[in-house]
Formats: structure tokens, C-alpha cells, sequence
């Protein structure tokens, strides 16, 4: 039977339908346009011409830094999990509920700094002068070069995404219902492997999508690659500035933008498959 | 009080009304006279509507600046064409943009006649670019030079006195670059002989390619106007290509062991100017502040402004900084009478940063990306 389209369902699905159109497709339908574009003298004329696409993608610098950005937004995303995920399993099965209320409390806090700050701030640590080169230091050690490098991107990184997947991983460890635990202790199966085929499996959904938003924010983060990393090597999100910082090639530059929003999609896509493969049937 | 007596005090009913509505629009009137603060726009790079530079002349015009502040002549090209006619009264300009604005109807004609060119040096009377045969697009305000800045703890004078330091074994991995092509470029120019560094042919673009390729294994990184500010301060990088005093200056004056030096092979030279903006409904303001920043006073005031420091055209400006502020004069060597910076631009050592001549700008920031990705 056809549902019927009723003014209380159209109350509550129209906001985020208009938002959709506003903030998403009125905008990307427009950078679709745009990279049609031409620019002539420093100026954007409406065209319809493919030569921006057949520029970027001719350029191996473009497939160098697609490349270097999907690895380390992927890297950072594995990272991310495997490192969050000790922590949110403490916090959801080892915690008393108050404890795990301030473990949850002491997780939202990181947002309340703006991240520009948290990354500069992390130049003080990780700097040849720095705080961890002055502890070395103190040991006799030779200073290590950390700033300027893919490792204190990978910092600026974990900044950025563990707080959130350590919540999202929390989220969905919390609703594992516990008899399946209890009857995985009581068919004598370890602890790790409990973790690893009872555990993990249960909480898939959640731990897919926490990586999920740990690969978007990273790989299209340009505060660290910038401040940490020294913006050595080019990502995507460097090479879109780099693309517009000279002669208004702004086009060119929504060519790369509509690039990352494909390969954000795909991975989303990936990602949302994965963790549903096998439910609902 | 009847009609009859308003008639007999000689009040009429016309002179009764317009009393009356005098005194009525009198709080109206006192309010206009205490709110007619007028906003003028300015699109300029960070610093120049900060206190420091315009709170004098804000106090004695009942103005107020509304600044828009860009990074780079592309963003400000950006921020024009994508803003209806008018947004900006005045307009901040490096000079190899002042040309792209003037061809795309951006800033009105000015009056040379208006603006100190007398006091100015011969060299900025007529500057290159600010000017389409006799007409007038844009006053020049400061300018400085870029060269090798470098840490003075790590590298001494002689040692940054050469492009060559950029490849010394001292300072691998520790070069930082300016991240944009058009000053970087410039320089391994200028570092490969070119005595016009943006006016090269295919042979020596290829060379100044080959160059700078074989500087990337020195680099520790490319770095935004913050980036480079920090990285010099606390000795991540310790030579940088790509700037000058505009930046080491403001570290060396709060005590950075940091120092630019203009080295053998020459310098370039960069320019601001300022320009209103096409269709400004406050174009005579707008004069107004263009002739109190070139003056002798405004002058003064530019050479030493807090977010970066310049050289200025105005030799009265130059009397003015000597007496307000001799330490900084001293520093910037803007001191008449003696051998002072003027003399490296009458010695030819010195050339314009430009937009590329035989190349096409396009050219040039591919092959940064490409220098970058190597």
C-alpha cells in the first residue's frame, strides 16, 4: 500500500530536505559548474570547457598528492581506531557508570579548545627546541626532528579524530548486550578472543563508522599537514590553495575539491556496506 | 492659549509649526552629530587598519576603517571580483597587481596632483605600473626588500651574503620557504645570474628549474605568513627563502636571533600602494587617507607599523622616523646623508618583483607544486 504524503510527515522531513538542497546540492552543483569554468586574466568566465580536468589530471603531481593524501588519511584512520580502541573498551567495561560519565565528560573537553590552538601547541612539544627534545636532552639523548615531518601530521591527526572515535567507539560498545559476553566466558572462550569474535563483531557498525569519520576529517584536514607536517609533502587540501593562490585558478582548484567529495562518497559508501554486510536478513 | 492670542504674540501658526518642529528634530540632529562616524572599507593585507597605523587619523576625520585583509594579490583579486562595485573605498596593492586591477576596472583614476610626490624619491615618482602613460591608478606607500633571512646564531653575515648558503650542508633539512612561487622563484633567478629575474627566456627558465629542483632535498617545509613567523622564532628553520625584513624585522625587534641580509647575486623588491576602489561612494575620504599615509607623518608611521615593517618613499618621512624613531631608522638604514638602503637600488642591486614576462604565471606555479611534490 502507498504511504500517503501528510502534512505531519512533511514537517518533519522537510528541514532536512531543504538543508540538504541548500548546504549540499545547491553548492556542489555549483562546483560541478565551476569546473567547467575558464579563467582569463586573473578573471572566472562561465564556459563549458573540460580543459581544467584534462589539466589536473594530467598532472602526476595531482595523482602524487591523491595518493600521499587517501594513504595518510587511511593510515590515520587504522591508527586512530587501533589506538582509541583500548580506551573506549576500559571506558565501557571496566568503568563504574560515574566514572565512565567523567571519562565521557573528559573526552568532550578537547572540543572546547578551538583545533588551530591544539595543533600550534603541539609545535611546542614536538619542536628541535621543544619539550620532548628538552626531556631527551635531559637524558643525554640527541634531539629527535619530529616537527616538519608525516609523523607530527599524524599527531595534528590524532588530535583531531581520537576524542570523537573514542565517543563513537564508547557509543557502540555500550549497547553490546552483555549475556553474549557472559556466554562467551562460559564456553571457556579467552578474553582476547572474546574481544576479538564477540566483541568487535557486536560493535562493528560503530567502530566502521568512527573509522569512517576519522578518514574524512583527515583526509581533508589542511591545519596539520600545514603546521605540523610543514606542508611538506603536498595534500589535496595544500594543492586546492597552492591551485588558487595563483592566477584565481579557482576552477582547477574545484576540479581537486570535486575529486576528494568522490573519494569521500566511494569510502563512505565502502565503509557504511561493510559495517551493515550481513544484517536485516 | 487661543488662536487669537498665538496671532496677538506675533507667533504665527506656520512660525508655531516649524518651532515646533525644530525642537522635534533637535535630539535627532544632536544624535547625527555624534553618530556621523563614517566606515570606510579598506582591502589591504594584515596591519594596515590596525590602531597603530590609522587610530590618528580615525580621531582626527570621525572615521572608522572597516578592513578586509587578504593573503596575497590573488585572494585580494578573489575578494574584488566576487564583491558588488563599491564594497571598497581604498585598496592595498602589490604593484605587479595594481596593473591586473587597472585592466579589470577595479580602482578609479587619480589625480597626481592630490598626493607628495615632490617629497618622494625620483625612483618612486613614477613608479613602474602604478601609472598607464600620464594617468594615475595608484600612490605608492612602502616597499622593502627580500633576500636571505637566516638565523644569525646558526649562519653569519658572510655565510648569508650568497644564495649559495641555501645548499650548505649546515642547514639541511632546516630551509624553509615562503610558500609562494613569485619571490622563491625570483631569487634562484636571481641566484642563476639572470639580471632581470622574471624577464627570462625558455633556456634560462629550464636552468632556474634545474636549480631549484636540486635545493628540495635541503627543505624542512613551505610555509604559510604564521608558519613562517614561528618556525624562524623558535630555530626549526634556520635560512628561509622567499622574504625579507617585512617578517625578520618584527622578530628581530622583539629579540629573535634572526636577521635578512641582501646577498651578492641581489635582491627583489616588493611594493605596496594604495588605490580607491571603483565606484567608492567615499572617494574623498578615501583621498584623504591615501594623503595622510604618504605624508611625512603617515610615513613615519608605515616604516615602523607593528605587523611588519617598511622602507618608505617619502624622504620627509625618512626626517620624521629619524627624529620620532632613530633606533628604527637606524635598523632599516632610512637615514639621509649617508650611505642608506636607497643605494643598493641606485647600485642595481635590486630588482622588481614581478608577474613572469616570457612565461606564463601558470607556468610558474605548476612547476612550485611540482617542486613541492618532488
Amino acid at each position: 500500500m502507498r504511504k500517503r504524503i501528510t502534512l505531519y510527515s512533511l514537517t518533519f522531513s522537510l528541514p532536512l530536505l531543504l538543508w540538504q538542497l541548500v548546504f549540499f546540492v545547491f553548492p556542489l552543483a555549483f562546483l560541478v559548474a565551476l569546473s567547467f569554468w575558464t579563467v582569463k586574466n586573473f578573471r572566472m568566465e562561465p564556459a563549458f570547457d573540460t580543459i581544467n580536468w584534462v589539466t589536473m589530471y594530467g598532472r602526476s603531481v595531482f595523482w602524487q598528492s591523491y595518493g600521499l593524501t587517501l594513504a595518510l588519511a587511511a593510515g590515520a584512520s587504522v591508527l586512530t581506531s587501533i589506538l582509541a580502541f583500548p580506551c573506549s573498551f576500559a571506558i565501557a567495561f571496566k568503568l563504574t557508570p560515574k566514572m565512565r560519565q567523567l571519562a565521557i565528560f573528559m573526552m568532550v573537553i578537547p572540543f572546547f579548545t578551538s583545533y588551530l590552538v591544539r595543533v600550534y601547541s603541539w609545535q611546542i612539544f614536538l619542536s628541535d627546541n621543544g619539550i620532548i627534545n628538552g626531556l631527551l636532552g635531559l637524558t643525554g639523548l640527541e634531539p629527535i626532528g619530529m616537527l616538519n615531518t608525516v609523523f607530527a601530521t599524524m599527531i595534528g591527526y590524532l588530535t583531531l579524530c581520537f576524542p570523537l572515535v573514542v565517543l563513537l567507539q564508547l557509543f557502540s560498545l555500550m549497547f553490546i548486550d552483555r549475556t553474549l559476553i557472559e556466554a562467551a566466558h562460559n564456553l571457556r572462550c579467552g578474553r582476547l578472543r572474546t574481544v576479538f569474535e564477540v566483541v568487535i563483531p557486536s560493535a562493528r557498525v560503530g567502530l566502521v563508522v568512527a573509522a569512517l569519520f576519522a578518514f574524512i576529517l583527515s583526509f581533508g584536514d589542511f591545519v596539520s599537514p600545514v603546521y605540523l607536517g610543514g606542508g611538506d609533502p603536498t595534500t589535496l587540501s595544500i594543492l586546492i590553495t597552492d591551485t588558487t593562490k595563483s592566477g584565481q585558478q579557482w576552477p582547477r582548484a574545484a576540479v581537486i575539491a570535486l575529486t576528494m567529495i568522490g573519494t569521500l562518497l566511494a569510502v563512505a559508501f565502502a565503509a557504511i556496506s561493510f559495517a551493515y554486510k550481513g544484517r536485516g536478513k | 492659549m487661543t488662536r487669537s492670542n498665538l496671532l496677538k504674540t506675533g507667533l504665527s501658526r506656520r512660525t508655531l509649526l516649524a518651532t515646533g518642529a525644530a525642537s522635534l528634530a533637535t535630539p535627532m540632529l544632536s544624535t547625527r552629530v555624534f553618530a556621523a562616524t563614517e566606515e570606510l572599507t579598506m582591502l589591504a593585507w594584515y596591519g594596515h587598519a590596525e590602531p597603530d597605523m590609522v587610530a590618528e587619523f580615525e580621531a582626527e576625520n570621525n572615521v572608522k576603517f572597516k578592513p578586509k585583509y587578504y593573503t596575497g594579490g590573488d585572494n585580494m583579486l578573489g575578494l574584488i571580483s566576487q564583491s558588488p562595485v563599491g564594497t571598497y573605498d581604498v585598496i592595498l596593492s602589490d604593484a605587479e597587481y595594481v596593473q591586473q586591477l587597472n585592466a579589470a576596472g577595479y580602482i578609479e583614476e587619480l589625480d597626481p596632483s592630490d598626493y607628495a610626490f615632490d617629497e618622494f624619491f625620483p625612483e618612486f615618482q613614477k613608479f613602474p605600473g602604478h601609472w598607464d602613460g600620464d594617468k594615475l591608478y595608484s600612490v605608492i606607500t612602502r616597499f622593502g626588500f627580500l633576500g636571505v633571512a637566516y638565523n644569525t646564531e646558526a649562519l653569519t653575515e658572510a655565510e648569508a651574503s650568497s644564495y649559495d648558503v641555501f645548499w650548505n650542508e649546515k642547514i639541511t633539512g632546516k630551509l624553509g620557504h615562503f610558500d609562494w612561487h613569485l619571490p622563491n622563484l625570483g631569487q634562484m633567478s636571481l641566484a642563476n645570474g639572470n639580471p632581470s629575474p622574471y624577464d627570462i627566456d625558455a633556456v634560462a627558465w629550464e636552468a632556474v628549474k634545474e636549480k631549484t629542483m636540486s635545493l628540495r632535498p635541503q627543505v624542512g617545509g613551505f610555509f604559510d605568513y604564521g608558519g613562517t613567523f614561528s618556525s624562524l622564532e623558535n630555530g626549526q628553520m634556520l635560512a628561509f627563502g622567499g622574504i625579507g625584513d617585512w617578517i625578520t624585522g618584527v622578530l628581530e625587534k622583539n629579540g629573535a636571533s634572526v636577521r635578512s641580509v641582501i646577498p651578492e647575486q641581489g635582491g627583489l623588491q616588493w611594493t605596496e600602494s594604495f588605490s580607491i576602489g571603483k565606484g567608492s561612494a567615499k572617494a574623498e575620504l578615501a583621498k584623504k587617507w591615501i594623503q595622510y599615509v604618504t605624508s611625512a607623518k603617515g610615513q613615519a608611521k608605515s616604516a615602523d607599523m607593528a605587523a611588519y615593517p617598511a622602507l618608505i618613499p617619502n624622504q620627509k618621512g625618512w626626517e620624521v622616523l629619524a627624529q620620532d624613531k632613530p633606533e628604527e631608522a637606524k635598523r632599516q638604514n632610512m637615514l639621509l646623508g649617508q650611505s642608506n638602503v636607497m643605494d643598493m637600488i641606485r647600485d642595481g642591486r635590486i630588482q622588481y618583483r614581478q608577474l613572469p614576462i616570457q612565461q606564463s604565471l601558470e607556468d610558474w606555479n605548476d612547476f612550485w607544486s611540482e617542486y613541492k611534490g618532488a
